[in-house]
C-alpha cells in the first residue's frame, strides 16, 4: 500500500507540474502595467511554491517507498528529533516567505498608496444589482456633481442636469478608455457590495454602498476586455457583466465627441 | 473491581441506568463524543448532497432535473435549477460544513471522547455543561436545516452585509431563512463557548499524576489550543450575529448604510458593511485553525504510532500548534484586501499572514522527519494520516499566493480560493477525521473496521479530492469567479467548460465512493471482529483500558504516567512500544 500511495504522489507531482507549465487554461492576456507586474510576481511565487511542493510530495512518496514495515521484529530508528535542523528549517522558510510578501507590496503600493497621475481621465462607476454604469466627464473634462437623490429613479445614476458641468456628461453601459492613459475609477454602489473585476487588468476592487473608493489603471493594448462582478450580490450575480473598451486616443476622442451629453 | 472503589472513592458520579440518561441526555463524555460524531456524520452527508447538486448545475447549467424539481418545487423552473437556489445550496453547504462538521467532529466528537481518557481523567471537568453543549449544538443544527427548507439564505457562509441585512428588497432568499440561519449560528456560538470552557478546564485541571503538559499527546495540545481559539473568537461572531439580526428586524444600522434598491431608499445611518467583515473574519480566520488543528494533532499521533517512531521534535510540534493559534488572530485582514479597508493595513496583514507559513512548514518537516527511518505499518488510519500530510502541503502552499496583497488582487474571489480552502480546511481536515474514525473506531465501539474496504475507500477518495480541488486552482488562475450559478455568460470563461465538467464528474465519483465508508461503518458495527484493548500497539492512555472503556474510563483505578506519549522502538525495551502508563525505564534522552 505504501508503494501505491508513493506512486500516486509521484503522479500527482508530475501532473501538477505539467498542467502549470503547459498553461492549457490561461487567463486573458494582461494588458496593463500592473497586470504584467502581478503576472511576474505570480510566476516568481509559483517557482518558490513549486519547489516546496515538489520537494515535500516527492520526499513523502520516497519515504513511503523506502520505509515500509519490513521483516517482523525489525525496529525503527529511535530519535526524538534534531534541534539544529529545526532552526535551519524555520529560518529558511521565514526568510523566503516574508521576502515574497515584501516583493508583492510594490504593486499594491503603486495601486493604492501613490498619487494618480495628473493626466488621468476620470470615470465614476456605479454598481447596482446586476448592472454597471460608467459616468464620463464628456468633452469639458468636468464630471457633473453626483446627486444621489436622483437614485429614486431606478434607471438614474445620479447625473444632475441642473449642474452645468453635467450637461455634456456621458453615461454608458460599457467603459470606453484611451490606450496608454491613466484612468481614475471612482467606485460606488447603490445597493449591496459589488466588485469591479477586469481579469485582463488583474484588478479587483469592491464597490461598497456608503463608500467612495478610488483606483486607477492604464491599459496598454487596444481591444475589448470583459468586466464582471466578483462579490456575491444576489441571484443574477453570475450575469453582472460589462466591457472595458480600450480605443486609440483618436478613436476615443471621436467617441467622446459623438456621445457628448448622452446620459 | 475492589470493594473500596465500589464505595465511590474515585468516581464522582455513578453510571446511569435508564435508557434516556444513558444514551440521550447522558453526562458521560464518551456518549457525548459519539453523539457529536453522529451529528457531524448527518451534517456532512447533508452538506455533501448539497455540493453534489451544485456540481450538477455547474456542469450542465440548462439541463432539466425533473426529480429534483419535484423535491424542491421552489428551486427549479421546468426542471432547470434557478440561480437563487444554487446560491442557497452554496450558503448552506458552506455553513453546514464549517460549523456542524469541521468544528463539531474533531473537537466535539473526538476531543470529547478522548481528551479526558488521554490525560487520565474519568470525565470532563463539567459533565452537565458538556451535555448542554451537545444539545445546544443540536438545536442549532435544527435551525440550520430549517433555514434551508424555508427558502435558504443566498449570501454565502460569510453573509456579507448589506445583502444579508437589508431583507427581502434585495431579492429572493433574504427572508425568514436568513433569520433562522443567523439564529442557528448564534446558538452554535453559545454551544462552542460552553465546550471551549470545558476543554480548557479539563486540560489544565484534570491531568493525572505524571501527565505534565509536555507529556500530553499532541492531540491534546491541539484540542486545548482549539478550545482557546473558540473561547476568544466565537463571542465576536455571536455579537456580530446578534447585531445583524437587529439590523434585519429592529431597524438598527450597525452594518447597513442607506441604500437604494429598485428606486426605494432604505433609510439607515452610520452602518458600515466593512465592520461586518472585520467582525466576521476576526472569528472566521481563527475558525480555519479550529477546523484544522485537531487534524494536525491527530495526524501526528497516527504517524508516530504507525511509523513506530517517536514524533520528530515533540516540543517544536507543540509550540508550532500554539504559534499557529496565536498568529491566527492577527491575519483576518487578508480576507479583506479588496474590501475597501485602508490599504496600508493590508501591508501588515499580508506579512503576518506569510509568517504563518513558518510554523506550518515546521509541522510538515517534522512529520517527514518522523517517517524517516520508520517501519511504517500501512493500516487504514495511517493511509489517511499520510493523505492528510500531502493535502496539508498542497492546500497550505496556495496560501502563499493568496496572502500576497498584489496577487490577491487577481485571485481574490476566484476558484483559486475555493480550491485552496477546500484542500486545507475541507479535505485535509476531513482526512484527519477519517484517520480518527479508523484509528479510534475499535476503542469507541469495540469492533475493528474492515481494512480492505478502508483501502478502497482511501484510494478513491485520495485521487478524487485531488481531481476536484487541484483543477480548481487552474480555474482560478484563469480568472473564474466563485459563487456564480453558471459560467455561461462571460466570453473569457467559455474555454474552461471541459475543466468544469471534469470537476463535476470527479465530484460525483468521489461522493459516491463515500458509500464504501458508510457500508464499512455499518458492517463493522454489526459484524466487525472484536477489538482488543490495544489493536494498533499505541502508547497513549486510551489504549490501556478496555474497548470500549468502562463508564469511569479506568475501571476505578487511577493511572500514573511515566513517559512522554510517543516512545516507539526504544532500544532495549521488551516490545517496540512503551505505554505512557508502563513503569519500564526509557533512556533519559532520545536525542
Amino acid at each position: 500500500m505504501g508503494r501505491i500511495i508513493g506512486a500516486l504522489l509521484f503522479i500527482l507531482t508530475i501532473l501538477s507540474v505539467v498542467f502549470v507549465v503547459m498553461n492549457y487554461w490561461p487567463p486573458p492576456e494582461a494588458v496593463n502595467g500592473m497586470g504584467h507586474a502581478i503576472d511576474a510576481q505570480f510566476a516568481r511565487t509559483m517557482v518558490v511554491v513549486g519547489v516546496a511542493f515538489i520537494l515535500a510530495q516527492v520526499a513523502l512518496g520516497y519515504i513511503l517507498f523506502r520505509f515500509g514495515a519490513g521483516k517482523k521484529g525489525e525496529r525503527a530508528a529511535y530519535s526524538h528529533g534534531n534541534n539544529r535542523l529545526e532552526v535551519v528549517w524555520t529560518i529558511v522558510t521565514a526568510v523566503v516567505f516574508v521576502t515574497l510578501g515584501v516583493m508583492a507590496q510594490k504593486v499594491w503600493a503603486e495601486l493604492h498608496l501613490s498619487a494618480i497621475p495628473a493626466d488621468a481621465i476620470t470615470y465614476e462607476v456605479t454598481a447596482q444589482q446586476f448592472v454597471w454604469k460608467f459616468h464620463h466627464a464628456g468633452p469639458d473634462g468636468k464630471v457633473g456633481k453626483l446627486n444621489m437623490d436622483l437614485w429614486k429613479d431606478p434607471d438614474s445614476f445620479g447625473v444632475d442636469d441642473r449642474d452645468p458641468d453635467a450637461k455634456d456628461d456621458i453615461v454608458s453601459a460599457t467603459m470606453v478608455v484611451p490606450v496608454n492613459r491613466p484612468v481614475r475609477v471612482v467606485l460606488r454602489s447603490k445597493d449591496v457590495i459589488h466588485s469591479f473585476f477586469v481579469p485582463a487588468f488583474r484588478l479587483k476592487q469592491d464597490a461598497v454602498p456608503g463608500m467612495t473608493i478610488t483606483i486607477h489603471f492604464t491599459a496598454d493594448k487596444i481591444g475589448e476586455y470583459d468586466l464582471t462582478c466578483a462579490e456575491l450580490c444576489g441571484m443574477f450575480h453570475y450575469n453582472m457583466k460589462s466591457k472595458v473598451i480600450v480605443k486609440s486616443e483618436q478613436d476615443y476622442q471621436k467617441w467622446v465627441a459623438d456621445m457628448a451629453g448622452n446620459h | 473491581m475492589s470493594d473500596t472503589h465500589a464505595e465511590g472513592a474515585v468516581h464522582h458520579h455513578q453510571p446511569p441506568s435508564g435508557f434516556i440518561r444513558k444514551y440521550i441526555f447522558s453526562i458521560d463524555h464518551k456518549v457525548i463524543g459519539i453523539q457529536y460524531w453522529c451529528l457531524a456524520l448527518f451534517a456532512v452527508t447533508f452538506g455533501m448532497l448539497l455540493s453534489l447538486m451544485m456540481r450538477l448545475k455547474l456542469a450542465w447549467p440548462n439541463a432539466k432535473w425533473t426529480m429534483l424539481g419535484t423535491l424542491f418545487p421552489n428551486g427549479f423552473q421546468d426542471g432547470v435549477m434557478k440561480p437563487e437556489f444554487y446560491l442557497s445550496l452554496l450558503t448552506i453547504h458552506g455553513t453546514m460544513m464549517v460549523f456542524f462538521v469541521l468544528t463539531t467532529a474533531p473537537q466535539g466528537g473526538f476531543g470529547n471522547y478522548f481528551l479526558p481518557i488521554q490525560i487520565g481523567a474519568d470525565d470532563m471537568a463539567f459533565p452537565r455543561l458538556n451535555m448542554m453543549s451537545f444539545w445546544v449544538t443540536f438545536v442549532g443544527l435544527v435551525f440550520m436545516v430549517a433555514s434551508f427548507f424555508v427558502g435558504g439564505p443566498i449570501g454565502g457562509w460569510t453573509g456579507y452585509a448589506p445583502l444579508s441585512s437589508a431583507g427581502v428588497v434585495t431579492g429572493p432568499g433574504q427572508g425568514l431563512g436568513v433569520d433562522l440561519w443567523i439564529i442557528s449560528i448564534a446558538i452554535f456560538c453559545i454551544a462552542s463557548l460552553l465546550g471551549a470552557l470545558n476543554f480548557i478546564t479539563t486540560t489544565l485541571n484534570m491531568r493525572v499524576k505524571g501527565m505534565s503538559l509536555m507529556r500530553m499527546p499532541l492531540t491534546c495540545w491541539a484540542w486545548f489550543t482549539t478550545a482557546i481559539l473558540s473561547l476568544l473568537s466565537f463571542p465576536v461572531l455571536l455579537g456580530a450575529g446578534l447585531l445583524l439580526l437587529l439590523d434585519r428586524n429592529a431597524g438598527t444600522s450597525f452594518f447597513t448604510p442607506s441604500i437604494w434598491v429598485t428606486g426605494v431608499l432604505q433609510k439607515h445611518q452610520g452602518g458600515s458593511p466593512i465592520l461586518w467583515q472585520h467582525l466576521f473574519w476576526f472569528f472566521g480566520h481563527p475558525e480555519v485553525y479550529i477546523a484544522i488543528l485537531p487534524g494536525m494533532g491527530l495526524a501526528s499521533q497516527v504517524l508516530s504510532t504507525f511509523a513506530r517512531k517517536p514524533i520528530f521534535g515533540y516540543r517544536a510540534m507543540a509550540y508550532a500548534i500554539l504559534a499557529i493559534g496565536l498568529l491566527g488572530f492577527f491575519v483576518w485582514g487578508h480576507h479583506m484586501f479588496i474590501s475597501g479597508m485602508n490599504p496600508s493595513t493590508g501591508l501588515v496583514f499580508s506579512l503576518i499572514t506569510l509568517t504563518i507559513g513558518v510554523p506550518s512548514a515546521i509541522k510538515t518537516f517534522n512529520w517527514l522527519g518522523t517517517l524517516w527511518g520508520a517501519k511504517i505499518r500501512f493500516q487504514s488510519p495511517m493511509l489517511f494520516a499520510v493523505g492528510f500530510v500531502s493535502l496539508f502541503v498542497s492546500g497550505g502552499l496556495g496560501g502563499i499566493f493568496l496572502g500576497q496583497t498584489s496577487i490577491d488582487l487577481f485571485l481574490h474571489d476566484t476558484y483559486f480560493v475555493v480550491g485552496h480552502f477546500h484542500l486545507i480546511m475541507g479535505v485535509a481536515a476531513i482526512f484527519g477525521m477519517f484517520a480518527g474514525t479508523y484509528y479510534w473506531f475499535p476503542k469507541m465501539f469495540g469492533k475493528m473496521m474492515n481494512e480492505g474496504l478502508a483501502k478502497v475507500h482511501f484510494t478513491i477518495t485520495f485521487i478524487g479530492v485531488y481531481c476536484i480541488f487541484l483543477p480548481m486552482h487552474l480555474l482560478g488562475m484563469a480568472g473564474q469567479p466563485r459563487r456564480y450559478a453558471q459560467f455561461t455568460e462571460l466570453p473569457y470563461l467559455q474555454h474552461l467548460e471541459p475543466l468544469n465538467l471534469f470537476l463535476s464528474i470527479a465530484a460525483i465519483v468521489t461522493i459516491s465512493a463515500q458509500l464504501i465508508f458508510f457500508v464499512n461503518l455499518a458492517y463493522s458495527l454489526l459484524k466487525g471482529p472484536k477489538a482488543a484493548d490495544n489493536p494498533w500497539e499505541s502508547t497513549t492512555l486510551e489504549w490501556s483500558v478496555p474497548s470500549p472503556p468502562p463508564f469511569d474510563n479506568f475501571g476505578g483505578k487511577i493511572p500514573v504516567v511515566y513517559h512522554g506519549p510517543y516512545e516507539y522502538s526504544v532500544p532495549g525495551a521488551a516490545e517496540d512500544f512503551i505505554m505512557q502508563t508502563s513503569p519500564e525505564t526509557v533512556p533519559a534522552s532520545g536525542h
